[in-house]
């Protein structure tokens, strides 16, 4: 039962000031094995302080978080991404000059610890190469694995994101708005590759497509200016009443 | 003692020369994030400028100077126009080397009329020799650049707190974005701001002839003070360049007079220790 | 150049990317035309050798991982001081072990340095490193004693490469010597920039903010090319003394940190031989150009600088690839 193992992410009342803004007020979640969640709420409720809280981009004023059972939160960002914790970036945050095969590559050797070695060529490293070449295919992106990224499409540069964060091997991934900005024919097949994911990994994405959500979370936490409102399943978010008036309001006759 | 009081004086009067070098660059980075390392070069033209103005026009000091603040202000908005704004999204590399460029090419124009010789100017009767207060002697034409100094600080700070345009620039500085968005046409105030800014340094070229001379090396001789004073201030802050001149000057000042030495070496010593301290400058905000 | 789709496996095409071009091997080959058709030249050519060296190494930190530095000639001074100190001051003229040297001592301080250049950015990085610069030189200005300050160290005196090869005077020994160390830096750097290593440096140029989410400690990287670079910029430093038989207070100033920055975007950044053909370029232009007219000999400099940022953004090197790319 989930009580009797460790949650896969745990987060305990996690607090945020900005001067006088409170972008992070007391949240307290819980992440089990293999979980698919959305974090949803009105614009500026603070979603992606969150995530940036949770993955060390931010320092919480007060709280704690813990991957797998483990204290994390003093843990420098790129040590908590090797411990297992990554994310993607509601804006596309990428390398322009290198191909995705070289990125890939690059984050896989960074997990491997062997990205620091100077004195073998990179194209000998051929285990890296084959993973991240699996990777990409696996995200239908082998045909312009060796292209700059800055040429690539916008909705292929989506996917890349993913790309870099799987290749980081997360028990734990965060998704920030993984489809933003792609055209509705594209998030389909975006979000049929998250569908893909393999099953152990806990998922927690950031989503304002509600069809998307109902679709794909089967828990859904809504986040109102920094705090949790509510935290329930799918079913019960679709009637509550208080998410309908902060939230879904807005999109009820849409 | 009265050494001690004559050299926080001239150090003071020197950092206030100082002041009126770098501000402009100080606001102007702290808004556009530029690196214009030919913001000296502003300065030597006011320098030149009060130069021509003296000898072959003929016309007075008090001429000279608005003068001098006029020419670099209207040659940096020609500049601005056609160059600068090309590199505002270049990358700080690209921002360092095109502006050393500018700086080279200025070194080389002015040797070209005026040759390495320094240029001495001769100051109205009233500027020159010295005040006797409580039996030590101060030199006229410091307390002028001092007062000069203090008045442009008060005007500055008067400008950005209470005028429309000053409003309009503590926006920018904040957050460029956000005041785009607010539909404020930063270009137009980055404009005006770096008009204003490069003719200080003008200006200032004018008053250092004095105390410093002036020849083809002063753009990048100085440059590296200014630079020194901004990033030790901070970015953006006025009180942050008005502190880290008066530091710089009197620092400068007192360490050629009492360890003449290892004086410009302990300058460097206290910028690196600063910067690994607070990067961001002692009134820096980013 | 890149719109025809791959026909080949990431593999291949990874391995095509360091493979040795014909380009590569000719370039090489013409580095010995100097014995032959410009004899007279040499100690030109052995300068230029040894600027290219230590505008390679600028261009592992600076083209290669995007960290600016306005002070390299830290490093370069002070390989070259270590071996004129080793020869002036001790007595030991041996060129192999001094360039070993001059590498370890410049590194060593490098690693140190490195500490505080990763936690800087922006102009506050410009400006520690414009800082340490004259930091050194003003400190070798007031060690007179020491290092001769201004007159330059005297009693400089090198013994014969491997106790055979004296140092003529018309630089036959010292072009053939520097070429060789240049070609061995260049080696140990075209071996880094080709590595995994390689890739987490340009990984840290094209996106250092998103180097964390993928788990990297790029700080470390970091530390790491900076010390490297260092060492070879000691070791191109270190020549210069054996060469020339002679240290000044020139090998610390700002003058060298901006020429070598300078002959980098000339020629172009993030590619080796930019670093090579921007120190040919520099060297030999001011070689015609100083000699008609010395006091203008940085108008053109700084021109040239404002055309290439304007208009040839990857170095003249990258333009013509270009225009090659666009013929091909």
């Amino acid at each position: 039962m989930a009580d009797t193992q460790p949650m896969m992410l745990k987060t305990d009342a996690l607090s945020k000031n900005f001067g006088a803004l409170q972008v992070a007020r007391d949240v307290s979640l819980t992440l089990p094995r293999g979980c698919r969640y959305a974090l949803i709420g009105p614009n500026g409720a603070g979603k992606t302080t969150l995530i940036n809280l949770i993955t060390g981009r931010l320092k919480p004023d007060s709280g704690t978080i813990a991957l797998d059972g483990e204290d994390i939160t003093a843990t420098p960002a790129a040590v908590r991404v090797r411990k297992g914790l990554a994310r993607t970036f509601q804006i596309n945050t990428l390398f322009p000059e290198l191909t995705p095969i070289e990125a890939v590559t690059l984050a896989v050797s960074e997990r491997e610890a062997v990205a620091g070695q100077f004195w073998r060529r990179l194209s000998t490293q051929t285990e890296a190469i084959d993973e991240a070449f699996a990777i990409l295919s696996g995200l239908r992106l082998a045909d312009v694995a060796t292209r700059p990224t800055r040429i690539l499409a916008y909705g292929q540069q989506r996917l890349l994101e993913i790309a870099l964060a799987l290749a980081t091997r997360p028990k734990a991934l965060l998704l920030d708005e993984p489809a933003a900005g792609v055209p509705k024919d594209e998030s389909a097949m975006l979000f049929s590759v998250l569908a893909g994911l393999p099953e152990d990994i806990s998922v927690l994405f950031i989503e304002h497509d509600m069809n998307i959500v109902f679709r794909f979370a089967t828990r859904i936490i809504v986040l109102v200016s920094g705090g949790v409102l509510v935290e329930d399943t799918t079913a019960n978010i679709r009637t509550d009443a208080r998410v309908r008036d902060v939230y879904l309001g807005h999109g009820a006759h849409g | 003692m009265s050494n001690l009081v004559i050299v926080l004086f001239d150090g003071f009067a020197f950092g206030m020369l100082l002041f009126v070098l770098s501000v402009g660059l100080s606001v102007t980075l702290g808004m556009m994030n530029f690196i214009n390392l030919a913001h000296g070069a502003f300065g030597m033209l006011g320098g030149y400028v009060t130069v021509i103005v003296m000898r072959q026009l003929g016309l007075p000091f008090v001429v000279a100077l608005p003068a001098a603040f006029i020419s670099a202000a209207v040659l940096s908005i020609v500049i601005e126009r056609t160059l600068f704004r090309r590199l505002y999204r270049a990358g700080e590399l690209n921002q360092v080397l095109f502006t050393i460029g500018i700086v080279f090419v200025a070194t080389a124009v002015a040797t070209w009329f005026f040759g390495t010789v320094q240029q001495p100017i001769r100051l109205p009767a009233w500027l020159r020799g010295t005040v006797e207060i409580g039996g030590i002697r101060f030199g006229t034409y410091r307390i002028f650049l001092i007062a000069i100094a203090l008045a442009i600080t008060a005007l500055l700070v008067f400008g950005i707190e209470r005028t429309r345009l000053g409003a309009q620039i503590r926006a920018a500085v904040d957050n460029q974005r956000v005041a785009q968005g607010l539909g404020l046409n930063v270009e137009r105030v980055f404009g005006i701001t770096f008009a204003l800014g490069s003719g200080l340094a003008g200006l200032g070229g004018a008053l250092a002839i004095e105390i410093v001379g002036l020849d083809p090396s002063f753009a990048f001789h100085y440059l590296v003070y200014v630079l020194i004073v901004v990033s030790v201030g901070g970015l953006g802050s006025i009180t942050g360049s008005f502190v880290g001149a008066a530091l710089l000057g009197i620092g400068d000042v007192a360490g050629k007079y009492f360890v003449p030495e290892i004086g410009s070496f302990l300058i460097y010593l206290i910028l690196v220790a600063v910067l690994l301290w607070r990067p961001l400058g002692l009134f820096g905000r980013r | 150049m890149h719109d025809v789709a791959p026909t080949t496996t990431p593999h291949a095409w990874l391995a095509r990317q360091s493979r040795w071009s014909w380009f590569e091997i000719v370039f090489w080959l013409a580095t010995l035309l100097p014995f032959f058709l410009f004899p007279t030249y040499l100690t030109l050519a052995s300068q230029i050798a040894i600027a290219a060296l230590f505008a390679i190494s600028v261009d592992l930190i600076l083209g290669y991982a995007g960290i600016v530095t306005l002070g390299h000639a830290l490093f370069f001074g002070l390989g070259a001081y270590t071996v004129g100190l080793l020869s002036a001051r001790l007595g030991w003229g041996e060129p192999i072990s001094g360039l070993i040297l001059a590498g370890a001592v410049a590194g060593f301080v490098g690693f140190v340095a490195s500490y505080l250049i990763v936690r800087v950015q922006h102009l506050a990085l410009i400006m520690v490193t414009l800082g340490l610069g004259f930091l050194a030189y003003e400190l070798a200005n007031a060690m007179t004693w020491l290092t001769g300050g201004t007159d330059g160290l005297r009693g400089v005196r090198m013994w014969e490469i491997f106790g055979t090869f004296r140092f003529d005077l018309w630089g036959y020994t010292a072009y053939t010597y520097s070429l060789a160390v240049l070609f061995l830096g260049f080696l140990v750097s075209r071996t880094i920039v080709n590595s995994s290593f390689g890739l987490a440096l340009r990984g840290i140029r094209e996106n250092v903010g998103r180097m964390p989410a993928i788990g990297s400690d790029h700080a470390w990287h970091l530390r790491k090319i900076y010390t490297i670079s260092a060492a070879l910029a000691g070791i191109a430093g270190g020549l210069l003394t054996q060469t020339t038989s002679t240290v000044g207070l020139d090998v610390l100033s700002f003058q060298r940190s901006a020429d070598v920055v300078v002959m980098l975007i000339l020629g172009g950044t993030g590619r080796l031989y930019g670093a090579i053909l921007g120190a040919i370029i520099f060297l030999v232009a001011r070689d015609q150009l100083a000699g008609v007219n010395p006091q203008y000999w940085y108008f053109w400099i700084g021109l040239l600088l404002m055309v290439v940022v304007l208009f040839m953004p990857k170095g003249i090197l990258g333009f013509l690839a270009k225009l090659a790319g666009r013929r091909g």
